[in-house]
């Protein structure tokens, strides 16, 4: 039991270390892809620290959620992120935390996100927070679906067990885990404001969605929506390493040496996706705004779909 | 046969449904004959590998014709007509995508609905074959109905034969004679619905089918 404990306490500062480094890891290696030098690895940590040190800024009319948001999204996001077992399966909140608590904490930071940006009373927080919703509207239908793949195909919807299955034999390929996995990966560009849907990198474009939200932010308050931000990038892609990609991933009481292995595949599993990531934005441009809704229904009509095709590979033979 | 060759099976079958999908998605023209082209390519693969699963050397000369006249031949004579007629333009459908896509996803789920409990006495893997083809038919049923241009309407058709040259290659012992009819009257139908499409052009001006419906036959 105790094992679960110091495991899950790992994982939690694990994923509050590593989530700056990955967001720095990207910006760096899109920097190189068009040929520009880039800022360090490190600069979104020294981003966080210089932003804590300064003076929060808010404005005159805005009312005590506009101070509490920033607090609950990052408190239920790094929640989030310590439920998906990363490095090691057998944490101690798996038993009581599946797949579905993840969409539902990711809802909540969601939720007070959007209400955040109304609070204040700018048009461009109202934008951002009216197009979060419409996309979010499609993304987390999309993002059920995948999760009920999954779960039906696993017979669980915890997320160790599913990777368990993954890993044992009897999987093979199979076209619905392979439809679950794309859906997987378009709401996962599409949450994290990457480049298709959202420009991650800009604060002055009239179609930002995600930095149009959190415009009246500023300091600690800002530095804690940025680490939160981050944190759910490492979400998404531990969440798919986790499902898609399993493994590596220490069993729960392994020993020492099995969780150096876990780590090492954890870390190489991040630095691979994150590659995968940047080449991809690099290689795409942004959409319209109006386009979207019609990439995310991509995302949702894939999951329904393996979720259909998932009853006819599966008839009992 | 092991799991992995069905899981093989399935995964192409599976995919030539997912292409049926990007061919309802796609609205502009030559990126249309692109994915219908690929359509054909993943039927003469899981054709092939059928072929391969069920010692059926026959099957092999149905996915070569599959490969040549609806992976090459086809795409290329459209690409060609699509140029002389000068339709670059996106495609006008009726419904739009959203819509167009939940009513493939009913038309899938119908598919399964209807196949699996009818072919209960058959093998599980000829049911499946079966109603993966019966929602690709469907499918490509739903895009002739959903588009008004014609050359839209054609590749709807030729994805449709598609869907049944797979049905064919399921239930096994379909003989090679009809194969190859099929595949020449596809080719036959081809080339009058060529011959049409320019027909229609020279008295509309246009081949979007909506000019038709003012039609009353009298010429003018």
């Amino acid at each position: 039991m105790t094992h679960g404990w110091q495991t899950q306490l790992a994982q939690l500062v694990l994923v509050l270390v590593l989530a700056p480094l990955l967001s720095g890891v990207t910006r760096r290696i899109k920097s190189r892809l068009l040929r520009r030098r880039g800022p360090s690895v490190l600069q979104p940590y020294r981003d966080l620290l210089k932003l804590i040190r300064k003076e929060a800024v808010v404005a005159d009319n805005a009312s005590w959620l506009f101070r509490v948001v920033p607090y609950v999204i990052f408190a239920t996001t790094w929640l989030a992120a310590a439920l998906v077992p990363t490095f090691a399966a057998g944490l101690a909140f798996s038993a009581a935390a599946d797949v579905i608590v993840i969409v539902a904490l990711l809802g909540t930071a969601r939720f007070f996100l959007a209400l955040a940006g109304l609070d204040v009373g700018t048009s461009f927080g109202g934008i951002g927070s009216s197009r979060e919703m419409m996309f979010a509207s499609l993304a987390e239908p999309a993002m059920l679906m995948v999760v009920f793949t999954v779960a039906l195909f696993a017979g669980s919807t915890q997320l160790s067990s599913i990777s368990a299955h993954m890993t044992g034999p009897g999987v093979g390929l199979n076209i619905s885990i392979a439809l679950a996995l794309v859906a997987l990966i378009i709401v996962a560009i599409a949450e994290n404001a990457r480049i298709p849907v959202d420009n991650p990198a800009t604060h002055l474009e009239l179609t930002m969605v995600h930095e149009a939200m959190i415009l009246e932010y500023s300091g600690r308050h800002l530095a804690v929506i940025e680490a939160a931000a981050s944190l759910k990038l490492l979400l998404y892609v531990s969440l798919i390493a986790c499902i898609f990609t399993p493994w590596g991933t220490t069993v729960a009481g392994g020993s020492v040496a099995a969780y150096a292995v876990g780590l090492a595949a954890y870390l190489l599993k991040l630095g691979a996706f994150g590659f995968a990531l940047v080449v991809f934005e690099t290689a795409i441009a942004k959409m319209r705004v109006f386009r979207v809704p019609e990439f995310l229904s991509v995302a949702l009509m894939l999951g329904l779909l393996g979720a259909i095709l998932l009853f006819i590979s599966r008839v009992p033979n | 046969m092991t799991s992995l060759e069905t899981d093989i099976a399935h995964l192409l079958a599976g995919s030539m449904v997912l292409v049926s999908f990007l061919l309802l998605y796609q609205d502009r023209r030559f990126a249309l004959l692109n994915i219908f082209a690929l359509h054909a390519w993943v039927l003469a693969l899981s054709v092939a590998w059928q072929a391969f699963l069920q010692h059926a050397p026959h099957l092999f000369i149905t996915a070569l014709i599959a490969l040549a006249f609806k992976g090459v031949f086809i795409p290329v004579a459209l690409h060609r007509i699509v140029v002389r007629l000068g339709i670059h333009r996106s495609i006008d459908s009726v419904v739009s995508v959203g819509p167009t896509m939940l009513f493939g996803m009913a038309l899938v789920a119908l598919s399964i609905v209807v196949m699996l409990p009818v072919t209960e006495a058959a093998g599980a893997f000829v049911r499946e074959d079966l109603a993966f083809a019966l929602s690709i038919v469907l499918l490509g049923l739903l895009m002739m109905v959903t588009r008004r241009n014609a050359v839209s309407q054609v590749i709807g058709f030729m994805s449709l034969e598609n869907g049944l040259v797979l049905a064919a290659t399921g239930a096994r012992g379909m003989p090679l004679v009809v194969e190859i009819s099929v595949a020449f009257s596809v080719l036959i139908a081809f080339i009058v619905i060529g011959i049409f499409l320019f027909r229609i052009r020279e008295r509309f001006d246009s081949v979007d089918v909506q000019a038709l419906d003012m039609s009353r036959g009298e010429s003018s």
